[in-house]
C-alpha cells in the first residue's frame, strides 16, 4: 500500500527533508507521497513522520498551540515510525537541559528515556562536520553535520545507541523511533532517510 | 541537501582540526548556510536587554538580535551607531537557549571579528548601524561565524552571497514601522528571479552573461541561481514589520522567515505582540489564525509609523551601490 510520510512543518528545515525523503522513496522504488504537515488532521493520516531541525523551543510551543503535539504523541505511542533530527531529537526526549542555561521547561513529547543536553558542543562557531558511523543499521560511514547540536550522556534500558561522537551519544533508536543529533538532510547521502522509509514500509505492510 | 552555489572551498573561515584525534571541520558552507536553514519559518527579534531576550524566547522566537538601540531609537538619537556592548551580548547569551545574533557596521572587519570572538551565533552586517566602509562589504569567507546581509534586489543579494553571506534578508526601511519597503524589496527579488529563470529555461546563455554584468556578479552564480529559481541561501523579510498581518503577508510572498526590529519592543504591548507575530508567521496561510493573532494586539499601542518618502535618513541605501 502507498505510504504517506509527513515532515512536521511548524518551523525549521522542512524542505530539505522533503527532498531527501522523496529521493529515498524513488531510489527504493516504494510507492508513496511525502508532504509537509502541520495540523492534527494531517498528522492523523500519516504512516511515518520526520521532525526536522529547527528551534526546539519554537516547535514545541507552537505544536502545543494548534493541538498537533497531542496527536503526535498518541501516534508515536501507537507505533508510528518517527525520525527526530536535532530539534526533533530534543522534542522526543523526556527532559532537556541546556549546556549554559540549565533546566528548560519547554514542551516535549517525552517518548525517549534519555539524558539530553542542548547545545552540547557549543554555539554556532563550534558547529562541525565529522565522519560518524551507524554500523548497527548498516550505515558504516556517514558525514555528520552537527549544528548547535544536542548530545546524550545516558540512556534508559530500552534505548539502543546507534552512534557516538567523541564518547557522546549522537543517535539512538527505540523500536520505530529514531533520533539523531546531526542533520542527514543537509548532506547528499540519503542512506538514513532510506533506512527510515524502509522502517515506515515494514511497519505499514 | 541544500544548495551550495558559489561555495569557496579555500575560504579562510573553514577550520580543520582534531578533537581527541577525530578530524572535524568548522565554518564550512554547509554549516553556515545550514544554520540559517534551521531558522526557517521563524521570527528573529531585535532586543536590547536580557529581559527582552527572555520575553522573545518565551514568545517562541527562533533567535534574538542584540543591538545597543532599537532601529527607531537609532533614528531619533542620530550620530554614529555602532555594535552593541559586548557585556550585554554575553549576558543575553548566558540567559537564553536560542541562538544570539549581533550587528556590526557594514565593512567593519574588526567589529565583526570582535563578535566572532564573543561566540555569537550569527553576525548581521547591517545598514541600521553607520557604515564604516562605503565601497567594501566584509569578505565574509574569512569568518567561521555565519553572516547575514540585507539586500534590496537580486543583484545586491548575489553580490553579498559571493562575498560569503550565509543568509539574506530584505533591507526594507528599518525603524519606521512601515512595511512598504520590505514588500517592494522581496517583490523585486522574486521578479528578478523569475526573469533569470525564464532566460535559463530558454537556453540563452548570452542573455545570462548580460544579467551577470548588469548585476556585477559572476556568471556562475547567476547561472546556478537561475537553475534553482531561488536564492541559494535562506531569505528573510526585515525592515518595518510591526504587526502579525505584516509578517503573514511577507511569508505569503515567499520569505523564509521574519526579522522584527523596533516593531515589538517599541510597542506598548510587547509581550502579546511578540507572541502574536510568531503565531502569524507560523500559521500565515491559515487566515483564521492570523486574525486571532492580529486580535491579540492593539493598534493604538503599535509604534508610530514613519512615511518613508519624507525620511531624512534612508538606511536601505547604505552599502547599496557596492
Amino acid at each position: 500500500m502507498s505510504l504517506n510520510v509527513g515532515i512536521l512543518s511548524i518551523q525549521g528545515d522542512v524542505q530539505e527533508n522533503l527532498l531527501s525523503t522523496r529521493d529515498a522513496l524513488n531510489e527504493l522504488g516504494i510507492d508513496g507521497k511525502v508532504t509537509d504537515v502541520k495540523t492534527p488532521e494531517e498528522i492523523s493520516q500519516l504512516d511515518g513522520l520526520i521532525i526536522p531541525g529547527g528551534e526546539s523551543t519554537t516547535i514545541g510551543q507552537l505544536s502545543l498551540v494548534n493541538g498537533s503535539m497531542k496527536v503526535l504523541k498518541e501516534k508515536i505511542e501507537n507505533g508510528m515510525p518517527v525520525l527526530g533530527i536535532c530539534a526533533g531529537m530534543i522534542m522526543l526526549s523526556k527532559t532537556a537541559n541546556d549546556r549554559v542555561v540549565g533546566k528548560t521547561d519547554q514542551p516535549l513529547l517525552g517518548i525517549l528515556d534519555i539524558k539530553l543536553e542542548r547545545n552540547s558542543f557549543g554555539r554556532q562557531p563550534e558547529s562541525f562536520e565529522s565522519n560518524i558511523s551507524m554500523t548497527s543499521i548498516d550505515i558504516p560511514k556517514f558525514n555528520g553535520v552537527f549544528i548547535r547540536a544536542p548530545s546524550i550522556s545516558d540512556v534508559g534500558s530500552d534505548i539502543e545507541v546507534i552512534s557516538k561522537f567523541n564518547e557522546r551519544i549522537v543517535a539512538v533508536k527505540k523500536g520505530n523511533v529514531i533520533a539523531t543529533a546531526f542533520h542527514p538532510e543537509l548532506t547528499t547521502d540519503i542512506s538514513l532517510h532510506k533506512y527510515f522509509v524502509n522502517l515506515v514500509n515494514t511497519s505499514k505492510n | 541537501m541544500l544548495p551550495l552555489s558559489g561555495e569557496r572551498h579555500d575560504a579562510k573561515g573553514i577550520v580543520s582540526e582534531k578533537i581527541n584525534s577525530i578530524d572535524i571541520l568548522r565554518g564550512s558552507s554547509v554549516l553556515k548556510r545550514g544554520f540559517a536553514h534551521m531558522l526557517k519559518n521563524g521570527v528573529v527579534m531585535d532586543v536590547t536587554t536580557v529581559e527582552q531576550a527572555q520575553i522573545a524566547e518565551e514568545a517562541g522566537a527562533v533567535s534574538v538580535m542584540v543591538l545597543d538601540k532599537l532601529p527607531s531609537d537609532v533614528r531619533k538619537a542620530g550620530g554614529v551607531a555602532r555594535t552593541a556592548s559586548i557585556r550585554i551580548i554575553e549576558d543575553i547569551m548566558d540567559s537564553v537557549t536560542i541562538p544570539v545574533m549581533a550587528k556590526c557596521r557594514i565593512g567593519h572587519v574588526n567589529e565583526a571579528l570582535v563578535l566572532q570572538e564573543t561566540d555569537v551565533d550569527m553576525i548581521d552586517e547591517s545598514e541600521v548601524l553607520t557604515p564604516a566602509d562605503e565601497l567594501h562589504h566584509i569578505w565574509k569567507w574569512d569568518f567561521t561565524t555565519p553572516v547575514v546581509n540585507g539586500a534590496r534586489s537580486l543583484a545586491e543579494a548575489l553580490r553579498r552571497i559571493e562575498e560569503g553571506a550565509a543568509m539574506i534578508r530584505t533591507k526594507g526601511e528599518p525603524g519606521t514601522g512601515n512595511v512598504a519597503e520590505a514588500i517592494t524589496h522581496i517583490k523585486k527579488v522574486n521578479d528578478e528571479l523569475r526573469t533569470i529563470k525564464a532566460i535559463y529555461d530558454s537556453g540563452d546563455n548570452q542573455d545570462l552573461v548580460r544579467m551577470a554584468r548588469e548585476f556585477k556578479v559572476s556568471y556562475d552564480i547567476v547561472e546556478q541561481t537561475a537553475k534553482l529559481g531561488r536564492l541559494p541561501v535562506v531569505n528573510f523579510a526585515a525592515g518595518g514589520i510591526a504587526t502579525p498581518a505584516d509578517a503573514a503577508y511577507l511569508m505569503s510572498l515567499g520569505c523564509d522567515g521574519i526579522f522584527v526590529g523596533s516593531g515589538i519592543f517599541n510597542a506598548d504591548d510587547a509581550k502579546e505582540r511578540a507572541r502574536a507575530i510568531v503565531l502569524a508567521t507560523t500559521f500565515w496561510n491559515e487566515s483564521d489564525k492570523v486574525k486571532e493573532a492580529q486580535k491579540m494586539i492593539d493598534e493604538r499601542q503599535s509604534m508610530l509609523g514613519l512615511d518613508v518618502n519624507t525620511l531624512e535618513l534612508r538606511m536601505q541605501e547604505r552599502g547599496g551601490s557596492s
